[in-house]
């Protein structure tokens, strides 16, 4: 690994000034459990790294019941795993998380980082997608709130501009009668990067039988991980049964834009989400 | 262009040490290689095979993944610091017991990895077992062996 300077500031501001003078030359340690592996490999040659595991303020989860949920940025995987809130209300969330590498890789790697690095295999954003999560940003100038389906760009490349710091991820309460499942597809269950993800929230009306309101997103499937809007206006206010479940997960699966590479075909991948979202809609829909 | 040292202190194995680091070595690099307690292996060097493994704070980690840098200031315990003089430590006593160490290269991430979930939940179910050391390849595969020597320890 190359040598760089390296930062520890106790403040956001710091971290984002630090961040701003950098020019581009410095990149944030959070977990390092992807980025150290970039930089054992030169992939990523920093001049300046500015680790923020010293700034309290990213640390923490709160709920609130009006509100709702506040991960901040250095919360790590196995915190998700055993936090009460997240247990009770989110379980989704603790189910993405559980999948993420191992449990040395869970007890670095952060929900910050997750996100931030951009791959469109990220477990926990199809989750966080479904769940209308937001993202609080952090800069020289104040703060932002960016909706969590505007946040990724490219693989690799999300909506922050230099000087900016992710602070925290807030998501509302979810919705009356609604469960959140997500689903991973790989080869084993550790260590692996997911083939496909997919993230259904249901939620039913007072008859438990008709679709008030459904969310599907989808991982390792486009550039980015993606919202399929299509496939869930074909869900919305009908009685859930299988070939309206089947119709939905076939749209879902047009609308994904795989790309073949070692792990799987773009056929392949398409199939996945198919039979994926179907089995995630028909589960979430039992279990309310 | 000129990179400065840093100076850290670290506790490993319940004893101080005071140094001063480049940014850019590891846990690991540190551990083996100024305090030469080679116990702790390098293995593929990028978080997937969990030679590495050490304790921090009670918490398995990947040392490979970690600068020592990130750490300074915390409690460290590697292989060497488990036994008590020549009593070995329980775990490591049931894995001699049921032979569950072959070429010992995965054995003290093994070990530690099995400690940090022993310390949190005393009597783990083989699955809680497995999922605990999925991130710890053994390259005799002798899984079975590990598993159980683990399962001894909880019950």
């Amino acid at each position: 690994m190359l040598t760089f300077s390296y930062y520890a500031p106790t403040s956001l501001n710091q971290a984002c000034r630090l961040l701003s003078e950098a020019q581009g030359q410095a990149r944030l340690l959070a977990g390092g459990t992807d980025l150290l592996i970039q930089m054992k490999r030169n992939l990523v040659k920093p001049q300046f790294l500015i680790d923020l595991k010293k700034i309290k303020r990213l640390k923490g989860i709160e709920y609130d019941p009006e509100k709702g949920l506040r991960i901040r940025a250095l919360v790590t995987h196995s915190e998700l795993l055993h936090n009460p809130w997240i247990l009770g209300y989110y379980p989704i969330l603790a189910q993405a998380a559980q999948t993420i590498g191992s449990v040395q890789i869970r007890n670095k790697g952060t929900v910050g980082g997750n996100l931030c690095h951009a791959v469109p295999s990220a477990d926990l954003a199809p989750p966080l997608l479904v769940l209308n999560a937001r993202a609080v940003v952090r800069g020289l100038k104040g703060k932002k709130f960016i909706p969590l389906e505007e946040f990724f760009c490219a693989p690799n490349q999300t909506i922050l501009k230099d000087g900016e710091i992710l602070q925290e991820i807030e998501v509302p309460r979810m919705p009356e009668r609604s469960k959140a499942i997500y689903l991973k597809h790989g080869i084993r269950r550790a260590m692996e990067i997911a083939i496909v993800g997919v993230a259904v929230l249901m939620a039913l009306k007072p008859d438990r039988r008709t679709c008030a309101e459904v969310r599907i997103a989808l991982g390792a499937v486009a550039p980015t991980p993606i919202r399929v809007v299509e496939a869930e206006n074909s869900l919305q206010g009908k009685i859930i049964a299988p070939e309206e479940i089947e119709k939905a997960a076939s749209i879902a699966a047009a609308h994904a834009q795989p790309i073949t590479d070692l792990r799987g075909s773009a056929e392949y991948r398409q199939e996945i989400v198919r039979v994926l979202t179907a089995r995630a809609i028909t589960h979430a829909a039992r279990i309310i | 262009m000129e990179f400065s040292k840093y100076p850290i202190t670290l506790t490993v194995n319940q004893k101080r040490y005071s140094f001063t680091v480049e940014a850019n070595k590891t846990l690991l690099e540190v551990i083996r290689e100024d305090l030469g307690l080679t116990g702790t292996k390098e293995g593929c060097g990028q978080g997937d095979c969990g030679a590495c493994t050490l304790l921090v704070n009670g918490q398995a980690i990947n040392s490979c993944l970690t600068l020592v840098v990130e750490v300074a200031g915390q409690n460290i315990l590697t292989i060497e610091g488990l036994a008590e003089g020549d009593q070995l430590h329980p775990i490591q006593q049931a894995f001699i017991d049921h032979g569950a160490i072959q070429c010992g290269f995965c054995t003290p991430g093994m070990v530690l990895a099995a400690k940090a979930l022993l310390d949190s939940c005393p009597r783990p179910g083989e699955e809680e077992v497995r999922m605990a050391i999925a991130g710890n390849l053994c390259r005799c595969t002798g899984y079975d062996k590990i598993v159980k020597a683990i399962m001894s320890v909880g019950s």
